[in-house]
């Protein structure tokens, strides 16, 4: 299977020296410097200690290598430990966290995409009465803004008791988004008549052409949807903020926030902080390195053009 | 079987950000052996069509509904008419958080937007690599409460080492979370950290439309770079430039997790954006009927500036022609 992303090939810009070119370049050193440089700075106060780091702020390393603020974020240090160690002693446990989130993503992504790509199925290659309203429908649900639905979908998740359960984080955007169908259906109408016909010929049935065919070679795309819901899910805060109370629905980014709200009265343990922001921000790079290339190219545009 | 796939250029979702108009095409022939195949398609829309009616349709409504009600969350909503609304316009912290809000956008999207052109040109103009459109989309993949955190940190007024930097230069430390004036600039900026490697490669995507000939004629008419930004790209980009800019704005009219954690509203109501009043008034109040209230003045105006973005997008597009 071959699953080629092709873009506009460019010629390459003649390469001469100018003054003016120089200086793009020094900008664009400078863009990816800033860009840059707070990741290393999470990495770097990480592995400091909370004394070091009051000590020695501008030290450009690690001040006393330690890994004992990755030890307060995961829950390895007794209460007194992480206290004498500038920590809140409140017992975050981030492995937990991180499972809850790797949970939730999990469910949303794959949920919501095999979902979506269902209804893009129905709205692209099935013909059906009501079909263009019922898309109409979905495409108006793309005007209204994700945080008006936000508070009543609260009271709904109340009302059927799903209040701090992965699954009430979940449930909201489980199904699909109007974006998410919108997006493969674009990709679904551009398979070519032939092919499913071809496949029709040899006896195949719809529901059959949609798992062999269209799904197939539409890889590409639903890898980028997912990879992207994927972050999506995993960096939401408002939304697991309202639903969840205690640990058993805590995720990473509301963690986070409980972290850093835990602040101890000898002045904010910076050190666990960015060992915590590491754990929560690096499966995400990872994630995105895995699959950069592939997302990077396929940012642009669908609707205009 | 063998698979060639091709993939048109696609787009990122934005979260709940306006579509542009899409020109979709819906096959209206019919062919003879085309049969209807509503079951079938009964089948594949349920999952869909439910999360849709449920999660997104019934709470649209319900809100609006909730806005006319008095309603704790414990006892059933009670309908007050336009109570909400009345109070709502004789709230002055309703209109200090409105202005608010309105500072952030303005700071956030003016920044945001001339960063990202110049990110996206000197991409096109100097190099297609793509190693280099990836190192320009990390922080995207951050949350926005990491990058909150991270940034309270270099900028916190003792030890972060940005105003360590500022201080080693002769300059008094700056509290810029902690201060009126500074906290809100402060987190527009965070946000533009965070978001415009993103608005920058979807102009770059726009900026890819645009033939290069036109640059190879420009230059042998002997044109600078200066002028072929402003007589070239700009006008051919005007169309998608709207469109993101209009996408940006709702994104961040929506502005909540970076004020949550780095300021919680303060100092003295400075950062408290509407969404955070909003946010405060349900769950710290328990005041949903007012809560919502505000959200439909917040749905007002975004609906009022995704119209008036269709009507530019419409006029623009005449441009590229």
């Amino acid at each position: 299977m071959a699953a080629v992303t092709t873009t506009t090939t460019v010629r390459p810009v003649r390469r001469r020296f100018s003054w003016g070119r120089a200086a793009g370049w020094t900008a664009m050193g400078l863009i990816v410097l800033i860009t840059l440089l707070p990741f290393y700075w999470i990495l770097r106060t990480a592995l400091s200690t909370n004394a070091g780091l009051s000590a020695d702020p501008t030290n450009p390393l690690p001040v006393d290598l330690t890994t004992s603020g990755f030890e307060r974020a995961l829950g390895m240090q007794s209460a007194e430990e992480a206290v004498s160690q500038g920590g809140a002693g409140g017992g975050l446990d981030f492995w937990r966290y991180l499972l809850n989130s790797v949970l939730v993503s999990t469910l949303i992504t794959g949920c919501q995409i095999f979902f979506s790509a269902m209804a893009a199925y129905a709205f692209s290659r099935l013909r059906w009465r009501g079909r263009d309203k019922v898309f109409g429908l979905f495409l108006a649900g793309m005007m209204v803004p994700a945080i008006f639905t936000l508070l009543p979908n609260f009271v709904l998740i109340k009302q059927l008791h799903l209040i701090d359960t992965l699954l009430g984080i979940a449930l909201p955007t489980m199904f699909m988004t109007p974006f998410a169908v919108f997006f493969l259906r674009q990709f679904f109408m551009n398979i070519p008549k032939e092919v499913e016909e071809a496949a029709l010929l040899d006896g195949a049935g719809k529901i059959k052409i949609f798992f062999r065919v269209v799904l197939p070679m539409a890889s590409t795309p639903i890898i980028t949807l997912a990879v992207l819901t994927y972050i999506t899910s995993w960096n939401d805060y408002f939304w697991p903020l309202m639903v969840s109370y205690s640990d058993s629905s805590r995720v990473l980014t509301v963690a986070l926030a409980v972290f850093r709200a835990q602040t101890p009265a000898t002045g904010v343990d910076w050190s666990g902080l960015m060992a915590a922001t590491l754990i929560a921000a690096l499966p995400m790079l990872v994630l995105f390195a895995c699959f950069a290339r592939r997302i990077v190219s396929s940012i642009g545009f669908t609707g205009i053009k | 079987m063998t698979i060639a796939s091709s993939s048109p250029p696609s787009r990122l979702p934005t979260g709940g950000a306006a579509e542009a108009p899409s020109r979709t095409r819906t096959r209206q022939g019919v062919s003879g052996e085309d049969r209807g195949d509503g079951r079938l398609a009964a089948l594949f829309i349920t999952p869909a069509l439910l999360g849709f009616l449920v999660f997104l349709l019934w709470p649209t409504l319900r809100g609006i509904y909730l806005s006319f009600t008095r309603f704790n969350l414990l006892t059933p909503a009670e309908w007050v008419g336009l109570d909400n609304y009345v109070r709502m316009v004789n709230d002055p912290i309703f209109w200090d958080s409105l202005w608010v809000t309105v500072e952030y956008v303005v700071i956030n999207i003016g920044v945001q937007t001339v960063a990202a052109l110049a990110i996206a040109v000197l991409l096109q103009r100097l190099t297609q690599s793509s190693m280099l459109r990836g190192i320009v989309l990390t922080p995207y993949l951050m949350s926005n409460v990491v990058a909150g955190l991270v940034w309270l940190w270099i900028l916190d007024t003792q030890l972060g080492i940005g105003n360590e930097i500022i201080s080693g230069l002769g300059v008094d430390r700056i509290p810029f979370l902690a201060d009126e004036t500074w906290a809100i600039p402060t987190i527009a900026l965070i946000n533009v950290w965070r978001h415009v490697g993103y608005t920058a490669l979807l102009l770059f995507a726009g900026l890819q439309a645009i033939p290069n000939d036109m640059y190879e004629a420009a230059r042998v008419d002997g044109a600078s770079e200066w002028r072929m930004f402003w007589r070239i790209t700009m006008p051919l980009l005007r169309p998608v430039l709207a469109v993101v800019l209009i996408m940006t704005v709702i994104g961040s009219f929506q502005v909540f997790d970076t004020v949550a954690v780095t300021t919680a509203g303060g100092p003295a109501n400075a950062t408290n954006v509407l969404q955070f009043y909003i946010y405060g008034s349900a769950f710290g109040r328990f005041q949903f009927g007012y809560a919502s209230a505000m959200s439909v003045a917040l749905l007002v105006v975004l609906s009022a500036i995704t119209i008036l973005q269709y009507r530019l997008t419409r006029a623009g597009r005449t441009d590229l022609g």
